[in-house]
């Protein structure tokens, strides 16, 4: 669609795009050039800085925190889809009972910052929970809401008359929803739920307040040992972009899947995710 | 309860601090991720591959990093005394890792909104002549503005919670204070996190009506 | 600290006895163990001795007193050394220890909860504590004191001289607030020393505080730029912890720490870890009896 904002270029504007090119690619380089030299100058990429990377014990400390981001990431996104489940269940309730503190719970995890529901979670409890059920109930608390309404919109999104001839042939509401809402829901869904596992991921991150030993955690202890800051990290960063990436093409590819199956509403629930997962839905563009 | 009532003052410094950072880091990031969003749609390539690197790299990396690279990285470019307003130099920091961060979810924001302007639009406005920044300009963002609100009414939401992450880069911020009020006050612990959680309510409630009206707004002029 | 330790682990690499690259070699001093040491029958000592394994609790983002090597397996540090020299009086050899690493807050639970043996994470001797614990020592005494750059040593000289001041330390340490509630300066709250540091040498912050002992490390490490200011503000005792009431286990503690005192061990471990960067190592501190 963006094609209707400029004509199919002609030599005059093959040109002009070809000098902006250029011009945006000599602005960029110098950009990135600068700042790199700067850095350079700072002694931030210095011999002994790799060197120290190079150890064995630096590699093992990146596989350490990789390991524990992906185990709590994982959980994490487990029990966060069901805990939504749970609470888009009661959100969609007949009862006022279910609903009420339902939408309730859902309102306030996904106004509290993240942040806060981690301590609150290590220390509120008399240290019931270690570091890692810590940041994994935290992150269930407030993705498993955010999940809540990404299915609710998900079920509304099946077409009516799929429940009305499920209810016409005698099922009980129970049936209607476990045999022929959510199989159809999480098919529609599942591009948004694979965008909320980068969510997850991302802020596996958090767990440094709590010295859960994850990624950045190990980041950190990396740059106090080469006594460089800004390497260790954006090499953390790196490996982040790159896991992430590969989620978003993947939960792109699905959506296309099941677009191409003729999925009603694939493309529908889109919007609403993107109005309802806080960081814009995260991938899947 | 009392501890809440005592520290009312402390805590309304964090709060003035959150709500300082979310403003400023807003329109940073509104602004950059604006340009980055025209960069997206451009006919140039080369833009458009900047626009696509920087949301990619951006969007993936978590925020914890951003900040701390952030407050380690300008330094070492020489800027180590950039508080403005009052506010100190780590504020200043915060504000850009924030608002480099979160210019990433409103450039794709942005770039949607332009999609969901009817083709004719850009087609006319370039019928009549104008160049690709004009009608970008003129026709085709005032148009999108209104699509554009419901996702950038999450995106100020969830800023104005990661405003919380600056605790652990040398801001004395909201979540900072409930850290240290529960160290302080450590039979207090439930009254202090539900204190301030409700400060985030109140925070996220308030900005997603004042959201609600402009959107409604923009939607009569139409 | 941290230079000097990468140092010395290259250095040690090069030897081919990587001091970091494996855990288990990790550690500073040589401890000698106890061969099947005699405890009364029903005792926490003869319990964990037969066992041949205990628990301790440590800190693991301390430089020189309890800190973890990226991907090493075991903490290195002062604290480390007197627990692991409390563990060898029990017959206890280093693959017996299970580190267990404690934050600030969840020290008195995990004792009360007996998710860990002992104790031995630079945990100040209070009163409060005692209500909850037990606490053996002290083996060490420090304080809060103040790093500065060597250019405003004749500026700052104390903690008043920080009034509206940026000072920097760890978020959620008591070390902050107190600057803040007593001297009024301005807190800037990171999540390790050394983000406090590199502020300091960037002159973002005026003053990194916390426990002498820790600042001592990192001074010792560019005297020519930081320095370590005035008398200590405030007295950290740090002590062993262990459960209330078990008058036997502080005693065998006590006696054995100050053991270790006599023998030279305890000099040796400070040597080995804060004394490292070249603080010089201090008159053993004299230790509260067990009631």
């Amino acid at each position: 669609m963006t094609a209707a904002l400029f004509d199919v270029p002609g030599p005059q504007s093959r040109r002009r795009a070809a000098i902006g090119t250029i011009v945006a690619a000599v602005l960029a380089a110098a950009l990135v050039g600068l700042v790199g030299w700067k850095l350079y100058r700072e002694g931030e990429f210095e011999a002994e800085l790799w060197q120290d990377l190079g150890q064995p014990n630096i590699a093992r400390a990146v596989w350490l925190g990789l390991v524990s981001t992906l185990s709590a990431a994982a959980v994490a996104i487990v029990l966060s889809v069901i805990f939504g489940a749970v609470l888009a269940m009661g959100r969609l309730s007949d009862h006022r009972v279910l609903r009420i503190p339902a939408a309730i719970v859902v309102e306030f995890f996904r106004a509290v910052p993240l942040l806060l529901l981690i301590v609150f979670v290590f220390f509120g409890f008399n240290n019931l929970f270690s570091d890692y059920w810590s940041l994994v109930l935290a992150l269930m608390l407030y993705n498993g809401s955010v999940l809540a309404e990404v299915f609710r919109a998900g079920i509304n999104a099946v077409p009516r008359g799929q429940s009305e001839a499920a209810y016409s042939i005698g099922m009980l509401k129970s049936q209607v929803m476990s045999s022929i809402l959510l199989p159809q829901a999480v098919a529609i869904m599942l591009p948004a739920i694979i965008s909320q596992c980068v969510v997850v991921l991302k802020d596996t991150a958090l767990g440094v307040i709590i010295a859960y030993g994850d990624l950045v955690f190990q980041a950190n202890l990396i740059a106090e040992f080469v006594d460089h800051t800004i390497v260790p990290l954006a090499l953390a960063a790196l490996i982040f972009i790159v896991i992430n990436y590969a989620l978003s093409r993947l939960a792109v590819w699905l959506e296309a899947r099941f677009a191409r199956r003729g999925r009603t509403s694939a493309g529908a629930a889109r919007p609403t995710d993107m109005q309802l997962a806080p960081t814009a839905g995260g991938a899947g563009d | 309860m009392d501890t809440l009532v005592d520290n009312r003052a402390e805590i309304w410094e964090g709060f003035r601090l959150t709500l300082w950072l979310l403003l400023t880091s807003g329109v940073l990031a509104t602004l950059l991720g604006t340009v980055l969003g025209s960069f997206r749609v451009s006919p140039v390539p080369t833009l458009r591959w900047i626009g696509t690197s920087y949301v990619n790299v951006f969007r993936n990396t978590p925020l914890v990093i951003i900040l701390v690279m952030s407050a380690a990285f300008w330094p070492t470019l020489g800027f180590n005394d950039v508080g403005f307003f009052g506010y100190n130099t780590f504020v200043t920091f915060a504000i850009l890792g924030l608002g480099l961060y979160t210019a990433a979810f409103v450039c794709e924001a942005v770039r949607s909104g332009i999609n969901s302007v009817a083709t004719g639009q850009a087609e006319a406005a370039r019928s009549v002549g104008m160049t690709f920044a004009q009608s970008l300009r003129l026709v085709v963002l005032p148009q999108a503005l209104r699509a554009v609100i419901p996702p950038l009414t999450s995106i100020y939401i969830a800023l104005a919670k990661n405003t919380s992450i600056t605790a652990i880069v040398g801001v004395p911020e909201a979540a900072y204070v409930m850290r240290r009020l529960s160290n302080k006050f450590t039979s207090d612990v439930y009254a202090i996190f539900f204190g301030i959680a409700a400060g985030y309510v109140v925070l996220v409630l308030v900005l997603s009506v004042l959201l609600r009206l402009a959107e409604r707004r923009l939607a009569v002029a139409r | 600290m941290r230079f000097t330790r990468t140092k010395a682990a290259v250095g040690a690499l090069a030897l081919g006895l990587s001091l970091a690259a494996c855990g288990s070699d990790s550690s500073s001093t040589e401890v000698e163990v106890a061969e099947d040491p005699a405890f009364d029958e029903g005792t926490t000592m003869a319990e964990l001795s037969d066992a041949g394994s205990i628990r301790i609790g440590v800190k693991v983002d301390q430089p020189g007193i309890g800190f973890q090597e990226p991907g090493a397996d075991a903490p290195t540090g002062f604290d480390i050394e007197i627990a692991r020299i409390i563990a060898a009086g029990l017959g206890i050899e280093d693959d017996g220890i299970e580190w267990i690493e404690t934050v600030s807050d969840n020290r008195e639970p995990f004792l009360e909860n007996d998710t860990v043996d002992i104790v031995v994470a630079s945990y100040s001797i209070t009163e409060e504590r005692r209500q909850l614990v037990g606490q053996a020592g002290p083996y060490y005494v420090t304080g809060q004191q103040l790093l500065v750059r060597e250019d405003d040593k004749e500026t700052i000289t104390g903690p008043e001289d920080l009034e509206g001041s940026n000072v920097c330390s760890v978020t959620g340490s008591t070390s902050l607030d107190r600057m803040v509630d007593e001297f009024g300066s301005e807190p800037v709250p990171f999540a390790t020393y050394s983000e406090c540091v590199e502020q300091l040498k960037n002159e973002s912050v005026d003053a990194v505080t916390t426990d002498g002992a820790i600042l001592l490390g990192y001074a010792a490490e560019e005297p020519d730029e930081l320095e370590v200011v005035g008398e200590a503000f405030s007295e950290e005792r740090y002590g062993v912890g262990y459960s209330k009431g078990d008058t036997e286990f502080c005693q065998y503690i006590t006696d054995t720490v100050q053991a270790a005192m006599d023998d030279g061990t305890w000099a040796e471990a400070f040597e080995a870890t804060l004394g490292e960067s070249g603080v010089d190592t201090p008159e053993p501190p004299a230790m509260d009896p067990c009631e």
